[in-house]
């Protein structure tokens, strides 16, 4: 069972300001079906850019129909420069506290509002580029390799403590993990000697990887992959079966084939999709 | 304190049955002797215990010298998985399926960073096992298999026997988890020659902390826990002597009711499942309709999340689960509906119903009124219901 707040279940069994505007100023639309939550928000601003009116449609848990409802509360009536102010964590203050695997609901919040706000002015929102590792906080995987060599990390804690990253869900400890050991690793490797590897060593080690850690994960679920080049730093594959056509294989390729490659062969490889 | 909920979570525990509560009570308090004292204040407490391992054998057709009785099912499972290793040390392949609970799953996975080789059986869409990977899997370097008997979230039935049957034409080591199937189905050890199999008190009316391990006369065995002469040296740890004899009472009761349990719990479950899928569109049962536990169904809504809706029954007192991965503090949604292939926006939506003697027509009645308005609430909620 969830500890939830009170006012967490009362605004999930009554929740605030569900549905949609008809002809919203702007709209905020995050997360997906796949990924088990996903927000809707809907704004009415008048001409003197104070929210007149917020609406929400919600898939997901009680927490994140109670964080979208406590949302629509905090920022109908505000001006939007306000409301631009808000973060996850007054969401969180407003709700009386949200259980530490339920905080990214939170941030689907904010991230909607944010949205919502940016479309109202115009604005595109340019996503982070990179290989995301935290999905709760959207922190990417350089932001976190970063962080563990310039900043001495050495636990998830300390990650968690600094980034944020790992505070959500949890799922991605063990590529935190992973990362740690990684650079931890790397910087004693540093120290001792810098050993490269020829493009033969490269390109068997790749297939290794393949073979023994990738494929066996993408067979349980009707993929497959198969490795058509390696250029450089570029490693070219196709992929096969269910995973050619699964929604989620651009995901794949970059959380879970290009992040075992580069922990298994070099950080520097970039995985793409051949085109033929 | 919540009491008197409509439950409808009985593959997660269940009420201890009253008979088992008047049989054990008197040996929490006034009987309270070791059976290993030499005293007939103690000697009469390893009569009782005697009594339960006979009562515990009869629901199996097996002999009572080869029950041992455990803490859990996971202790069971996993005395019965390290005592296969140890006892083929050299053989590096193991086998399960790929909807097993985790209590083996997890095992396996340990086992897997020690360097066992595992083959995880695919299922199909309705949680079948595949019987050609099974049988060319099975390979003279495969120390053990594990296979549940039925799965707890579908209520799946393998079909086991046949799948002794290969095990042993290769002389291979076969245990089965039947904590979900002992007392729904029959489950006769001399028609299915598993090696091992583990049972698990509290999911059939006895006291949470009690189980039992079957070890076929034969098997070799090596003891998970060491010390004191306890169970002919295989459980070491002095007896739970309570819970031991709510155990023995409970497996009496479930032969008893297996009718009951066969006919009256498989028709108010099969009204439940038939009415919500008329009344609720946009949703559909998973596993294998035609060899299914009598009790359990598993109903994915489309559109919507399980932790929401088992909120929402909580309102009412309705108690269920969901293979939704926001119960389990992991983003993903349930490894056995995944395994089927149920798409994840089904698999988040998925509620498990499971029953038991204790439920009533009231109970399904009160379920089958309250549903579909939960159902719609939370569809009106979400961006994806077009209604």
């Amino acid at each position: 069972m969830w500890e939830y707040t009170d006012k967490v279940r009362e605004h999930f069994i009554n929740p605030r300001n569900v549905g949609e505007i008809s002809k919203p100023s702007g709209t905020g639309d995050v997360g997906s079906i796949t990924c088990g939550d996903a927000l809707k928000l809907t704004l009415e601003i008048d001409e003197n850019n104070i929210i007149k009116d917020a609406k929400f449609k919600t898939y997901g848990c009680a927490s994140a129909i109670a964080s979208s409802s406590a949302l629509t509360e905090m920022i109908i009536g505000k001006s939007i420069e306000e409301a631009e102010k808000i973060t996850n964590d007054d969401i969180v203050d407003f709700l009386g506290g949200l259980p530490k695997e339920k905080i990214h609901c939170s941030v689907m919040g904010q991230e909607a509002l944010q949205k919502a706000i940016a479309d109202f002015k115009g604005i595109e929102i340019v996503e982070k580029e990179g290989n995301i590792i935290c999905h709760c906080f959207d922190i990417t995987e350089d932001e976190i390799r970063h962080a563990v060599s310039e900043h001495g990390l050495a636990s998830i804690d300390d990650v968690t403590g600094f980034l944020k990253a790992g505070g959500g869900c949890g799922q991605c400890h063990e590529n935190i993990q992973e990362i740690i050991d990684d650079v931890r690793g790397d910087l004693v490797r540093k120290k001792k000697s810098a050993s490269k590897l020829t493009n033969l060593q490269k390109i068997k080690k790749i297939e290794q990887t393949l073979e023994e850690d990738i494929k066996p994960a993408l067979k349980k679920d009707g993929g497959n992959i198969e490795l058509v080049d390696v250029d450089g730093n570029r490693v070219v594959v196709r992929l096969q079966g269910a995973c050619a056509t699964c929604i989620k294989s651009k995901e794949t390729l970059k959380n879970h084939v290009e992040a075992k490659l580069r922990q298994k062969v070099a950080h520097d490889l970039v995985v793409e999709e051949s085109l033929l | 304190m919540i009491d008197n909920p409509i439950y409808l979570d009985n593959n997660a525990t269940t009420k201890t049955a009253p008979e088992v509560i008047d049989a054990m009570v008197p040996y929490l308090g006034t009987f309270y002797g070791n059976p290993s004292s030499m005293h007939s204040f103690g000697g009469q407490v390893a009569d009782k215990i005697k009594e339960a391992r006979l009562n515990t054998a009869k629901l199996f057709n097996a002999s009572p010298d080869e029950f041992i009785f455990t803490s859990c099912g996971t202790e069971s499972d996993s005395a019965a998985i390290l005592s296969a290793i140890k006892t083929f040390p050299d053989k590096k392949h193991i086998m399960t399926s790929s909807v097993e609970h985790p209590a083996v799953k997890n095992l396996y996975e340990s086992l897997k960073k020690q360097g066992y080789r595992i083959s995880f059986i695919p299922v199909d869409s309705k949680g079948r096992l595949d019987l050609d990977f099974y049988r060319e899997n099975l390979t003279e370097d495969t120390a053990i298999v594990s296979i549940m008997w039925a799965n707890n979230e579908t209520g799946t039935i393998f079909p086991i026997k046949e799948l002794v049957n290969l095990a042993k034409e290769k002389g291979i080591l076969f245990h089965t988890d039947a904590v979900q199937a002992a007392g729904k189905i029959p489950t006769d050890l001399s028609e299915v020659k598993v090696d091992m199999l583990s049972i698990s008190g509290h999911k059939l009316h006895a006291p949470k902390g009690i189980a039992a391990l079957y070890i076929r006369k034969g098997t070799p065995f090596h003891p998970f826990l060491l010390g004191g002469h306890q169970e002919w040296g295989k459980r070491a740890g002095t007896e739970n002597t309570a819970s031991i004899i709510a155990l023995g009472k409970a497996c009496e009761l479930a032969m008893n009711n297996m009718d009951k349990e066969q006919k009256e719990v498989k028709r108010l479950r099969d009204k439940l499942e038939k009415a919500l899928l008329e009344k609720i569109p946009h949703s559909f049962v998973n596993g294998d309709l035609e060899n299914r536990l009598p009790n359990t169904s598993s109903i994915s809504f489309e559109y919507i999340e399980g932790e929401a809706i088992l909120l929402m029954m909580d309102q009412f007192k309705i108690c269920a689960s969901s293979g939704s991965a926001c119960t389990s503090g992991s983003l993903e949604p349930s490894h056995v509906l995944r395994a089927m292939g149920v798409p994840y926006e089904a698999a988040h939506g998925t509620v498990r119903f499971s029953l038991s003697i204790y439920n009533t027509e009231e109970d399904i009645d009160f379920v089958i009124e309250k549903m579909p308005s939960i159902i719609s609430r939370l569809r009106e909620m979400s961006p994806f219901w077009k209604g």
